[in-house]
């Protein structure tokens, strides 16, 4: 009795189940219909009919299997599945922390012994990026202010020594403290009257400031040489000896992320870097308990724009050219993308995205068309699925004003 | 000559006030700076060019078939809408609660995509417009208006009034109460998703006006113009108030003669100087613009 009641309520649960199964594949079928008559709709008028009808066929096919996929396990779900997207830091790396950090180094020591020129200087132009990222994330992930002109800070420090080469004959050395300080006090200068405004306003402020920047260098012909920008700057010298070469500048920027990586990490668990933290979770709780908000506001910013200064006098000397193209808005999306990527707040993700999204393009020579429009996408995406980034943990930054 | 500049600033503030309006109106209900606008406003140059070809290559030219232009316009107004309602879907409506500034880096992302779609599909070089009109000069008071230029301040001005009586309809009063507040809104029986689509409809439809008047005003259309002419309109936002719609007028035909009488008598290099001037002046003096209140910010 017992048994039959059961086999009963199994069946009539099966049919309900089927039911449901039945009509919400007919609603997927709709719903597919839909979202692929409307993509094909919007694919229209840039592509003509042909392709739109494509689009169609793709996505009213795909979209079902796709669906199916889904089911079995959230988006969000699958990426985390993913062994890329784990929630990992340093410390899941153990080896990295104990003898094995050694020969780490040692190997990127000895790499320029093993390595093409081409991918040397992939290499070198990824660790200035790499510096420009872990300045940007010291405003953007450790202080929560959205940054996006940082592409002037790093143009302040290219056009200072490209100045000071090329009309005072200042060699390297002496002049890459002063790009940075010179980076630095513009950064400070543009802080302390933007520190004002609420979050989005101050991302306007500083995108402003950089465009305004760079119309000022295009436009300052007797001092910038405007579009055609300034060429001929000197590589850095040692003892009279030029050391022009690209095995040097490889070491020179090794060591110089190295060394910031070093600088930051210190300065993260300090005093200023929990306030920074402090502020960036909650400014009100932060200077309720006494966090002097914005003096540490503009720590951040003079601390932050200091490496887009050393980067940029890097930049112009491996260049040996610059010029206003290299400092567009898109250069500071392209950075702020960089610290998102690797995770917010997080410093060897502001590495790792550096690295990540300088060398994808070199190596997928045949997308390189494709690379801004991949990078829009991937910043929508990122927002959407994992707003923290690859290495940024799982429950991620907020990033406020 | 002054007035001269007078005239051609109302033409450009014009056209500013319209994409401001896109701006202001998402400002106001969803407090994001909806960077993706201007690219609505470059598509709709584009879409612009786009359909005038497929009339002219029907037979229909604007001289033989004057309904042509009309109907490109609104061609372009029903596509910039559904672009500007997907966008909205697709990159925002997700991170709704999201911190406040994950939506403006998605933002800047379609922007990008936009633009790089663009150039990719219609190529990196300018288009023209495909034939001129409107040339015509108009002789007034010595000054030197071409029937374009009066026909652009009009139709701003119609448009402007347009969505000024929209505001008093019942969708409009919804408009008004969630951007007041989005849970009141919710509470009294308005739905507010339909409410926010509305209003990125309405924008991109605004934007895409303003994209073919300038494109038939200039003549050629680039991909990168929606950046440059989006900042310019929420500059113009700004400057009137952000949130408040006669502030984004006001804000736009302010702009618009600022930056024509700076470049007829300062320096025309540094044209797009002024408008990024204007911007941190207003932001730093009085960052609630002209016509905008104060508004508190809540803990």
């Amino acid at each position: 009795m017992k048994g039959v009641v059961q086999d009963q309520a199994r069946s009539s649960r099966k049919s309900i189940a089927q039911r449901a199964r039945e009509s919400a594949g007919r609603s997927v079928m709709l719903r597919s219909f839909f979202i692929a008559a409307w993509a094909a709709l919007l694919f229209l008028p840039f592509h003509g009919i042909r392709s739109a009808l494509v689009l169609f066929a793709g996505i009213f096919a795909g979209l079902p299997v796709m669906q199916s996929a889904m089911r079995l396990g959230g988006p969000g779900e699958w990426m985390q599945r993913l062994p890329g997207f784990r929630a990992f830091t340093l410390r899941s790396f153990p080896f990295l922390r104990t003898s094995a950090l050694p020969v780490f180094l040692l190997a990127l020591f000895v790499l320029p012994f093993t390595l093409k020129d081409y991918y040397l200087d992939v290499l070198v132009m990824s660790g200035i990026y790499m510096l420009l990222a872990l300045g940007l994330n010291v405003i953007v992930g450790f202080t929560g202010l959205l940054n996006l002109g940082f592409a002037a800070f790093y143009a302040i420090g290219a056009y200072t020594y490209a100045l000071l080469n090329t009309k005072f004959g200042l060699g390297f050395w002496p002049s890459l403290p002063l790009s940075a300080v010179a980076a630095t006090l513009s950064g400070l200068l543009l802080a302390v009257p933007a520190l004002r405004l609420r979050g989005d306003y101050l991302a306007i402020v500083t995108l402003g400031f950089g465009e305004i920047l760079r119309i000022v260098l295009n436009n300052w012909d007797s001092l910038t040489n405007g579009p055609n920008g300034i060429s001929g700057i000197a590589p850095p010298f040692l003892f009279g000896i030029s050391l022009g070469s690209l095995n040097f500048y490889y070491y020179l920027v090794l060591g110089l992320v190295l060394l910031s990586v070093l600088i930051i990490r210190r300065v993260k668990s300090s005093r200023v870097g929990r306030a920074w933290i402090a502020i960036r979770e909650n400014e009100i709780a932060a200077s309720s308990v006494g966090v002097n908000v914005t003096r540490y506001k503009l720590y951040a910013f003079a601390f932050g724009t200091f490496w887009a200064g050393i980067a940029g006098a890097l930049f112009a000397a491996k260049m040996r050219f610059v010029s206003p193209e290299s400092f567009t808005f898109m250069e500071s999306v392209f950075i702020l993308s960089m610290v998102i990527l690797g995770g917010i707040g997080n410093i060897y993700g502001a590495l790792a995205g550096a690295f990540i999204l300088v060398l994808l393009p070199e190596a997928l020579r045949d997308v390189q068309m494709y690379r801004m429009l991949l990078l829009g996408a991937g910043l929508v995406l990122l927002m959407i699925f994992r707003p923290q980034g690859i290495l940024g943990g799982r429950k991620g930054v907020r990033i406020r004003g | 000559m002054l007035l001269q500049q007078l005239i051609n600033g109302l033409t450009l503030g014009g056209v500013y006030a319209i994409i401001a309006l896109g701006y202001t109106m998402v400002y106001g209900i969803l407090e994001l700076i909806n960077f993706a606008h201007g690219e609505i406003y470059m598509l709709g140059a584009y879409l612009g060019i786009i359909f005038l070809g497929i009339f002219t290559s029907l037979g229909l030219t604007a001289a033989n078939f004057p309904l042509a232009l009309l109907l490109t316009v609104l061609m372009t107004v029903l596509f910039c809408s559904a672009y500007g309602f997907t966008m909205e879907k697709v990159a925002y409506k997700p991170l709704r609660n999201a911190p406040r500034l994950s939506p403006l880096i998605s933002a800047i992302g379609v922007s990008i995509f936009l633009q790089n779609y663009v150039m990719l599909t219609q190529g990196a070089t300018d288009k023209v417009f495909p034939y001129r009109y409107g040339e015509t000069h108009i002789r007034f008071l010595s000054v030197d208006l071409t029937a374009l230029q009066a026909a652009i301040i009009i139709t701003s001005a119609l448009l402007m009034t347009g969505l000024h009586l929209f505001q008093k309809t019942r969708m409009g009063k919804a408009m008004r109460a969630t951007a007041q507040d989005k849970t009141m809104a919710a509470l009294v029986g308005i739905n507010v998703d339909t409410i926010i689509s509305m209003t990125f409809i309405i924008g991109a439809g605004l934007a895409a006006v303003a994209g073919i008047m300038v494109a038939s005003y200039y003549g050629i259309v680039n991909y990168s113009i929606g950046y440059m002419a989006g900042i310019k309109a929420f500059t113009a936002a700004v400057l009137g108030g952000i949130g408040s719609i006669p502030g984004a007028m006001l804000g736009g035909i302010l702009l618009g003669l600022i930056e024509s009488i700076g470049a007829a008598y300062i320096s025309s290099e540094y044209k797009d100087v002024y408008a990024f001037i204007v911007l941190l002046i207003i932001l730093l003096i009085r960052p609630s613009g002209i016509l905008g209140g104060y508004s508190e910010e809540k803990v």
